[in-house]
């Protein structure tokens, strides 16, 4: 089974994000479950999801305690929350950020600068679609075009262009 | 949906959840098919109506997300809200995934009409954990539904002009306590209706959930735990985990399925009742205190010890049930523990 945790703030799509991810699994006829945990509803709140990944049905209802894959939708969260808590040995935090980021744990770090990339493509700081683009990118735990599909479906024709395009070039600029 | 036109029926839209509930009961007792949806505080509200609707007998189903009751406000999940309706009359069942509360529901309606029932029916389904969870679920086709669930035609309760009758009028003592009576005997015996409708789903559907009463789970072991809802899925993982532990789910929480505890708890030699409420002033939870007392006729019964969890969406972790196996061996009948 893989994990998933995402942290956010409230209004940045990080229960989107899980949502997404867990569809696009379906997508590959896989299991998966995603759900949200809020904090105070409103925005700028720190707001973690999961998403689980799995062969067979999942049957757990705990939060994600030990995360295969950490997504930080917003680096600002780094001084408040510990984003690397409970994750794998062989883990990985992929943490959207434009900065070099030092964070002591014995997973991978990866960054990508989805900020920019969701401002210059979609023209609103919206970075779920794009830093899904990234996780898959960096993890291949679902296909590109799962996710599109995904999006598609989700989103009307124009917005998810944008949000296909952003995922796009994360995805290509984390795998280098 | 109805913008849509994906399905035909009418919306109604109230200013409150005493005014949704009286709408509904008001649309079944005119003869037609309703539902509702509340949780919490909402529920909470409906309080007077929902003793009512059981009283004149009406089919509602309705749907209750179940969330944390005030104060201290909490948006999140325990079974309180519900829980403290259990002696409205009104039967309840219990779900452990998504897919469960849509068979459920469907499964409710054939429950609450049935000649031999008509009751209203409580479907739980615990907030946030089932209700803004993404997993898969497979929707019945409607065909199949329209096979196992036809068109609503009542002949009980059924407001009509050319055939007057008064539902819920003024009754002398006598009466009343003898409806009363009547009304006890009427959810003991939905017992077996529910039993009933849980297998003929199961034969259209493939799919069924223990006996529809109750569900056992590796029950075969020294020690049991004993949960509704959703935490059932997290008790499950545990009990593939260890050798020792298996678990009995109340899905049917009202009527009490009593003999098929019994039958499902004699021999053991710990009984683990996990509540998601608190009976204030019991110090321990509902559903400890009922399957306590249902094991009481037993000669040799088990030890049973309660643990309340979970309140106000604190998660159960599988960890911590590990823990509450391990310390039930060395606590005395009747113990309660917090998860906390």
């Amino acid at each position: 089974m893989i994990e998933v945790r995402f942290h956010g703030r409230g209004g940045q799509g990080v229960v989107t994000s899980a949502y997404l991810l867990a569809l696009a699994a379906f997508k590959e006829g896989k299991f998966c479950q995603a759900f949200p945990f809020f904090g105070t509803e409103r925005r700028g709140a720190p707001v973690t999801s999961f998403a689980r990944i799995d062969k067979k049905f999942i049957r757990t209802r705990e939060r994600v305690y030990n995360p295969d894959y950490v997504v930080v939708l917003d680096s600002t969260l780094l001084d408040v929350v510990d984003v690397d808590e409970g994750i794998k040995e062989r883990g990985m935090i992929i943490i959207n950020t434009n900065k070099d980021v030092n964070l002591q744990t014995k997973a991978t770090v990866k960054t990508v600068d989805a900020t920019d990339i969701a401002l210059r493509v979609i023209g609103k700081p919206f970075v779920n679609t794009s830093m899904i683009g990234a996780l898959v990118g960096a993890t291949g735990i679902v296909k590109l075009e799962s996710v599109i599909d995904v999006i598609r479906e989700r989103f009307p024709e124009e917005i998810a262009n944008k949000n296909i395009e952003a995922e796009k070039q994360t995805y290509e600029k984390i795998r280098g | 949906m109805i913008a849509d036109g994906r399905i035909k029926s009418r919306f109604l839209e109230v200013e409150s959840e005493f005014s949704a509930i009286s709408s509904v009961a008001g649309a079944v007792a005119a003869g037609s098919r309703a539902f509702t949806a509340t949780c919490s505080q909402g529920l909470a509200l409906m309080h007077e109506v929902l003793f009512a609707i059981a009283g004149m007998r009406l089919p509602v189903v309705m749907v209750v997300t179940n969330r944390a009751l005030s104060s201290p406000i909490n948006i999140w999940n325990d079974c309180q809200d519900s829980i403290s309706e259990r002696d409205s009359g009104w039967i309840q069942l219990y779900v452990e995934t998504v897919q469960e509360a849509v068979d459920t529901i469907i499964q409710a309606y054939k429950i609450a009409e049935d000649n031999r029932v008509l009751l209203p029916v409580m479907v739980c389904m615990d907030g946030f954990i089932l209700t803004h969870t993404v997993e898969p679920v497979e929707l019945p086709d409607d065909v199949e539904v329209k096979k196992f669930l036809p068109k609503y035609k009542p002949n009980h309760a059924f407001l009509d002009p050319t055939r007057p009758m008064t539902l819920g009028p003024f009754t002398y003592p006598e009466p009343y306590f003898k409806l009363r009576k009547e009304l006890s005997l009427a959810i003991d015996n939905s017992k077996i209706i529910i039993s009933e409708v849980n297998e003929e789903f199961g034969e259209m559907f493939k799919r069924k959930y223990g006996n529809g009463l109750i569900e056992e789970y590796k029950n075969d072991k020294k020690i049991a735990i004993v949960s509704m809802g959703s935490v059932c899925g997290t008790i499950k993982c545990v009990v593939d985990s260890r050798k020792d532990t298996g678990l009995v789910r109340i899905r049917c929480y009202r009527p009490l399925p009593k003999e098929d505890l019994i039958e499902a708890l004699k021999g053991k030699e710990i009984v683990i009742v996990l509540d998601k409420n608190i009976s204030l002033g019991l110090g321990s939870g509902s559903v400890f205190s009922e399957v306590r007392d249902v094991l009481y006729s037993l000669k040799d019964r088990p030890k049973v010890v309660g643990c309340v969890a979970g309140l106000g969406g604190t998660d159960i972790k599988s960890k911590d049930i590990n823990r509450l196996i391990d310390e039930s061996k060395k606590m005395k009948d009747g113990e309660v523990v917090w998860l906390i």
